[in-house]
C-alpha cells in the first residue's frame, strides 16, 4: 500500500494529496507547546510508530528549550526592558533561534524519512502552533484499488 | 484566451480574516476603532509638552537639571511601551484551514454519535487535565478551533487571542500573551510619570509662589492648572489599574479569568497555571520568553493560477498541496453514510465547481475512537 517516492521534489510532481492527518496539542502540562505522541490510526500502514514518535518527541524537546523560563530568558528580558525593547529590532530572540532550528529539523525529517513514504510534515508555526499537520500523498500514476485512492483521483486537490 | 497575469505581490495580512487594521505593509496591527487611542496619545504628549514648556525651565535652574532629563527618559519609555502594546500582535490564533476544520468536525461527529433530528447537538467541549485540574476547552464557531486553555475570542477584533486578558480601547488593541508585559509596563511607568509630573507641578507652584505670589505664578505658567487637572484624574485610575494588574500577575491570572470568576470563590486556590509562588508567577509573566507571532503578516500569498480566466479541467494543477482552498462548508459524511454515497459526494464536488471555486480538498477519513481526544483522555485517566 505504501507508495515509494525518492525525494520531496519527486513527490510534489507526481503525487496527489489524499488526506491530511492532524496531531493535536497536548495540554496536560499547561500551556507550554507540546504535541501528543499518540500515533494516529490513519498512518498505520504508512510509517513506523517509532519514527513518528521520535520526531514528535524531538519537536517537543525543542519547544521546551524555547519556552524555558530560566537564566537566559531573565537576562534577555531585563536587557530588553532596559532598552525599552528597542534591542529586539537588531537582536533575534531565543525563541526565534529555536524556531529556525525546528524548521531545519522538519525539513531534514521530510527529506530523509517522510517524503520516501509519501508523507509531508508541515511546520506547526504555519498552523498557529495548534496542530502538526501530516499530508498523506498517493502516487498519481498508480491505479488505486481501494475507494479512498479512487476518490483522490476524482477530486484532485490543488 | 490566455489570461493576463497581473503579478502584484499580495502579502498575507491583506487576506487575514478578523477586524484588525494593518499599517506599514503589515508591520503594525491594531483594532478597528482607534479614536480612544489617539486621545491617549494626545493626553500623554500634550501634558508632557506643557510640563517641558512651563515647569522644566524653572526647575532645571532652581532645583536640578536632572529633573527634566529624568522626565524625558520616563516619557520616552512610556511612549515606547504604549506603541509596542498598540502595534504588536497580541497573540492572535489563526483560523483553521478547511481541512483542519473538517477533521475537527469529524472528531466531534464521532464523539457525539447520531443526534436524532430535532434535538440540539450537545455543546462542543473538550476536557483536558492540567496539573490535576479539569479545564474545559470550548469550541470557537468563528475560528473553527477548540480554543487552547486561557485563549478567548475577542468580539471587537473578531479573533481568538491566546492568554486573552482584555480588549483595551485606550491602547487600541487586545491585550494578550504577546503584549501583556508591555501593557503592564505601560501602566506602571505611566503611573510613575503622572506622579512625577503632579509632584513637580506642586513643587514648582510652591517655589514660585514664595517668590511671586500664587496668582502671578498661575499667570506665568497657565499650563500648570491643566496639567494638575489631567494628572489628578489620571493618577487614581492608573495607580488603581497598575495595582490590579500586579495582583493578577502575582496570582498568574488574566483579567478575563478574574471577571468570569474561574479561579475565585469556590474554585479559589485551584488555578492550575499558578506556581503558588508570587516571585515565580511574576517572573513567568514579566521575564518569560518572548513569543513570536504565529500570524505571518508580511509573508507573500501563494499566487493563485488565473482560475477565473480559463475553465479547463481542474486536474491540470501542478501543486498538489492545498494551501488556500476556498471551500464552503462541505457536506460531512459520518459513520452511517454508505460508501457509494461518499463516492458520489466527492464526484459531485469535483464535477460541479464554479469558475472561481477550486474543487474541495479530500475529506479526511472518519476519526476512529483512538484519535478522538476526549475518549483518549478518558482512557488515560
Amino acid at each position: 500500500m505504501a507508495t515509494e517516492f525518492h525525494n520531496l521534489q519527486d513527490m510534489q510532481h507526481t503525487a496527489s494529496l489524499v488526506t491530511k492527518v492532524f496531531i493535536q496539542r497536548d495540554y496536560s502540562e499547561g500551556t507550554v507547546c507540546r504535541f501528543q505522541t499518540k500515533f494516529p490510526a490513519e498512518l498505520d500502514n504508512r510509517i513506523e510508530r517509532a519514527l513518528l514518535e521520535q520526531t514528535v518527541k524531538t519537536l517537543n524537546s525543542y519547544y521546551v528549550e524555547a519556552e524555558k523560563v530560566g537564566g537566559q530568558s531573565y537576562l534577555e528580558g531585563c536587557l530588553a526592558c532596559a532598552t525599552a525593547y528597542i534591542v529586539f529590532l537588531c537582536m533575534e530572540t531565543r525563541y526565534e533561534k529555536v524556531l529556525k532550528k525546528i524548521s531545519g529539523y522538519i525539513q531534514e525529517q521530510n527529506e530523509k524519512i517522510y517524503a520516501p513514504r509519501g508523507l509531508l510534515l508541515t511546520d506547526p508555526i504555519e498552523r498557529g502552533m495548534r496542530v502538526l499537520e501530516i499530508s498523506v500523498f498517493e502516487d498519481r500514476g498508480s491505479s488505486g484499488s481501494s475507494p479512498s485512492s479512487s476518490m483522490s483521483s476524482c477530486s484532485t486537490a490543488r | 484566451m490566455s489570461a493576463v497575469m497581473i503579478t502584484r505581490k499580495v502579502r498575507k495580512w491583506e487576506k487575514l480574516p478578523g477586524k484588525n487594521t494593518f499599517c506599514c505593509d503589515g508591520r503594525v496591527m491594531m483594532a478597528r476603532q482607534k479614536g480612544i487611542f489617539y486621545l491617549t496619545l494626545f493626553l500623554i504628549i500634550g501634558t508632557c509638552s506643557l510640563f517641558f514648556a512651563f515647569e522644566c525651565p524653572y526647575l532645571a535652574v532652581h532645583l536640578s537639571p536632572a529633573i527634566p532629563v529624568f522626565a524625558v527618559l520616563l516619557f520616552l519609555f512610556v511612549m515606547a511601551m504604549l506603541l509596542r502594546t498598540s502595534f504588536s500582535d497580541p497573540g492572535v490564533l489563526p483560523r483553521a484551514l478547511p481541512e483542519e476544520a473538517n477533521f475537527i468536525e469529524m472528531e466531534i461527529e464521532a464523539a457525539n454519535g447520531n443526534v436524532p433530528s430535532g434535538q440540539r447537538a450537545p455543546p462542543r467541549i473538550r476536557n483536558v487535565q492540567i496539573n490535576n485540574q479539569i479545564v474545559k476547552l470550548k469550541y470557537c464557531y468563528t475560528c473553527k478551533i477548540f480554543r487552547p486553555p486561557r485563549a478567548s475570542h475577542c468580539s471587537i477584533c473578531d479573533n481568538c487571542v491566546d492568554r486573552f486578558d482584555h480588549h483595551c480601547p485606550w491602547v487600541g488593541n487586545c491585550v494578550g500573551k504577546r503584549n501583556y508585559r508591555y501593557f503592564y509596563l505601560f501602566t506602571l511607568t505611566l503611573s510613575l510619570l503622572t506622579i512625577y509630573i503632579f509632584a513637580f507641578n506642586i513643587v514648582h507652584v510652591v517655589m514660585r509662589s514664595v517668590d511671586q505670589g500664587f496668582l502671578n505664578t498661575l499667570k506665568e505658567t497657565p499650563g500648570t492648572v491643566l496639567e494638575v487637572l489631567v494628572c489628578f484624574f489620571t493618577l487614581w485610575s492608573m495607580v488603581g489599574l497598575t495595582g490590579f494588574h500586579t495582583y493578577l500577575i502575582s496570582l498568574n491570572q488574566t483579567t478575563n479569568e478574574d471577571i468570569k470568576g474561574s479561579w475565585s470563590g469556590k474554585n479559589r486556590g485551584q488555578n492550575p497555571y499558578s506556581h503558588k509562588n508570587i516571585i515565580k508567577n511574576c517572573c513567568e509573566v514579566l521575564c518569560g520568553p518572548t513569543y513570536p507571532s504565529v500570524l505571518d503578516r508580511r509573508g507573500l500569498m501563494q499566487e493563485d493560477s488565473p482560475a477565473a480566466a480559463n475553465s479547463e479541467g481542474p486536474c491540470s494543477f501542478d501543486n498538489p498541496v492545498a494551501q488556500t482552498t476556498k471551500t464552503t462548508a462541505p457536506l460531512i459524511p459520518n459513520e452511517h453514510t454508505p460508501d457509494d454515497v461518499k463516492l458520489s459526494i466527492a464526484a459531485e464536488k469535483s464535477s460541479g465547481p464554479k469558475d472561481d471555486q477550486p474543487p474541495a480538498a479530500m475529506l479526511p477519513p472518519l476519526a476512529s475512537p483512538e484519535t478522538d481526544a476526549e475518549t483518549s483522555i478518558a482512557k488515560n485517566q
